[in-house]
């Protein structure tokens, strides 16, 4: 899913007046702290209910009172999910569709940004409104059509089909652009073509590195989108060749009554995109907080 | 003379076309696989083209969107359930991202902490969460009913009635959408002028009169925002009603289509009864709809006042 508006920007402040704003933001006090424990707990809850259930013996999944604690069979219950289903091959397909989407998206965005923010040629505006026009077209509904073309170049059933169409995004593209836009003086770019550089030049020497930050936050962005993407893998690809998602839905759909190995290919399947967000949660947050980011 | 010449040259293409070579990467595969799709959508829906007749495909004109309208009974159903859906989905994130925003708002310790966590849901997989919740929503062995069981109010079989099914499917819908409003309206938030507050504070205002009559009037074009995202994702909702009860009949949404959404009932016509042309022809009345409600949404949020 990927839907994206021009995300509004934010009222302004009214300037540094310290002791007002102090003022403005009250001190929480302990029922709001109560408030946004309880909203944490329910955050987490989902996430490490399943985590408990992939830890446990099978039958633990059936008593009453449920179980809350971890048990001691994780290891166990994801020897049986690997043994179960070819897992080991959805984790690749994700591990390859996600790391390729994401490498294309940031480098395509980074080049067509720069381009939009720092270059002047005929159409620019033109060409970006379209960018942005683009960005709240729900794609998902062409479905139909896609699968035909993916049929017809004979890509159905295989990754390739799942990597192409999310090779480029609008988002990635007016994100970068917005970041460059703001980033990078264009002081800074005359000098560099006093200096003779041209234009691939300045953006592999002056562009890219100052466009960091912004690229990692899209590069985490698409990561966990790509790994997350449902819809499309389902259409197109075939359980003998499935992602993680996938093959989650193919397990659950089993005539196994075994919840216990579904949640815990749940869980393994959460696992990747969950080390991504405590390592880099903040510059998510940063990232949702500075613009508009849709999933 | 020459080698000026030459670097001349190459200045001039490198300032006349270079520009197009960076931006057309996008156009090119977006156009090819993204707005052809959707495009050749409209097309697909003229005809009849099922893949299991042998007949190949010819036109049929508006006969889909015929059939669609006016002999569908399962169309209007899964049309029900979707806008039934969005009410249920899009009114409570709004509301709860409001009060969780204006939690966060606070001066308060580990602030990090919590913003990662309100936002923890928003990242995890669609497929996994899905499983994850019709296991906690299960009639016999789920948490939910254990909790419910013990304010004695019995045993429900969630996934049996409509509105129970609703509610479930909302429920995830709501818990992964919220926290990614409450960041969008706290950013927006923190950059009201305390003066305002100050001033009415001054003026006798509580803080829940502040709240309706600062705040969320402040918040408007983020509100307007947030409603249109949610409206667009939440029209098309798929995997969580294909996965709330996985098996061999997921595509219909429950044994009586109590959950049969009009995207899944997209997928069900597309890719298990492989009927091309219908299917198509329900992306296209599914794509109108989503402008009307989105347009719903846009002219209620509008009329927040702004004094």
């Amino acid at each position: 899913m990927t839907a994206v508006l021009d995300p509004p920007t934010p009222v302004r402040p009214a300037g540094p007046r310290g002791r007002a704003r102090r003022l403005a933001r009250r001190v929480a006090g302990p029922w709001t702290y109560a408030a946004l424990i309880a909203v944490l707990a329910g955050s987490a809850f989902p996430v490490y209910w399943s985590f408990v259930v992939s830890s446990q013996t099978p039958d633990a999944i059936d008593t009453v009172p449920p179980v809350l604690v971890p048990g001691g069979h994780l290891f166990e219950n994801i020897a049986r999910v690997f043994d179960t289903t070819d897992f080991a091959l959805a984790l690749t397909n994700s591990i390859v569709v996600s790391s390729t989407i994401t490498v294309s998206v940031v480098l395509f965005s980074t080049l067509a940004g720069f381009a939009f923010a720092k270059l002047r040629f005929r159409g620019r505006n033109a060409l970006l409104l379209v960018v942005i026009g683009t960005q709240a077209i729900p794609t998902e509904l062409g479905v139909i059509p896609l699968y035909m073309m993916m049929s017809e170049f004979g890509w159905a059933t295989k990754i390739h089909a799942v990597i192409v169409p999310g090779l480029v995004t609008a988002f990635g593209v007016f994100f970068m652009r917005q970041y460059f836009e703001r980033a990078i003086p264009d002081e800074l770019l005359e000098a560099g073509r006093m200096d003779g550089c041209g234009s691939l030049r300045l953006f592999w020497h002056v562009a890219l590195p100052a466009a960091r930050p912004a690229a990692a936050v899209l590069g985490l962005f698409t990561f966990m989108q790509a790994w997350n993407d449902f819809f499309w893998p389902l259409v197109v690809l075939v359980p003998e060749n499935p992602t993680v998602q996938t093959a989650l839905s193919t397990l659950a759909a089993g005539y196994t009554t075994d919840y216990t190995l579904v949640l815990t290919a749940a869980t393994i399947g959460t696992i990747p995109v969950l080390i991504v967000f405590l390592l880099f949660g903040r510059q998510i947050v940063g990232g949702i907080m500075s613009g508009a980011v849709k999933g | 003379m020459a080698v000026v010449d030459r670097a001349a040259r190459k200045h001039r293409w490198d300032t006349k076309f270079a520009p197009y070579a960076y931006v057309a990467p996008y156009f090119l595969l977006f156009g090819v696989f993204g707005l052809f799709p959707l495009l050749y959508t409209v097309w697909v829906s003229l005809q009849h083209r099922n893949l299991l007749d042998s007949d190949g495909a010819y036109f049929i004109w508006f006969s889909n969107y015929h059939q669609l309208l006016f002999a569908d009974p399962y169309f209007w159903n899964a049309m029900g359930n979707t806008l039934s859906l969005w009410l249920l989905t899009t009114i409570p994130q709004i509301l709860l991202a409001l009060g969780i925003a204006q939690l966060l708002n606070r001066k308060v310790r580990t602030r990090t902490l919590f913003r990662m966590g309100v936002i923890l849901p928003n990242i995890t997989s669609v497929a996994a969460v899905t499983i994850i919740f019709a296991q906690l929503f299960g009639r016999d062995f789920g948490l939910i009913n254990w909790v419910l069981d013990l304010f004695g109010a019995g045993h429900i079989d969630w996934q049996a009635g409509t509105a129970t099914s609703h509610i479930a499917i909302a429920t995830m819908v709501v818990w992964r959408w919220t926290g990614y409003h409450a960041l969008i309206f706290l950013a927006s938030m923190q950059a009201i002028p305390a003066s305002l507050y100050e001033a009415a504070t001054l003026d006798g205002a509580k803080g829940w009169q502040q709240f309706w009559r600062i705040t969320v009037p402040l918040l408007r074009p983020q509100i307007i925002f947030s409603t249109i995202i949610a409206t667009t994702g939440n029209m098309r909702l798929l995997a969580e009603p294909l996965l709330f009860n996985p098996g061999a009949a997921a595509s219909t949404g429950g044994s009586d289509r109590q959950f049969q959404t009009a995207a899944l009932y997209l997928y069900e016509q597309g890719f298990t009864n492989w009927d091309f042309g219908y299917s198509s022809a329900i992306a296209v009345v599914l794509a109108i709809a989503t402008v009307i409600v989105a347009g719903l949404g846009y002219l209620v949020t509008k009329r927040i006042q702004t004094d």
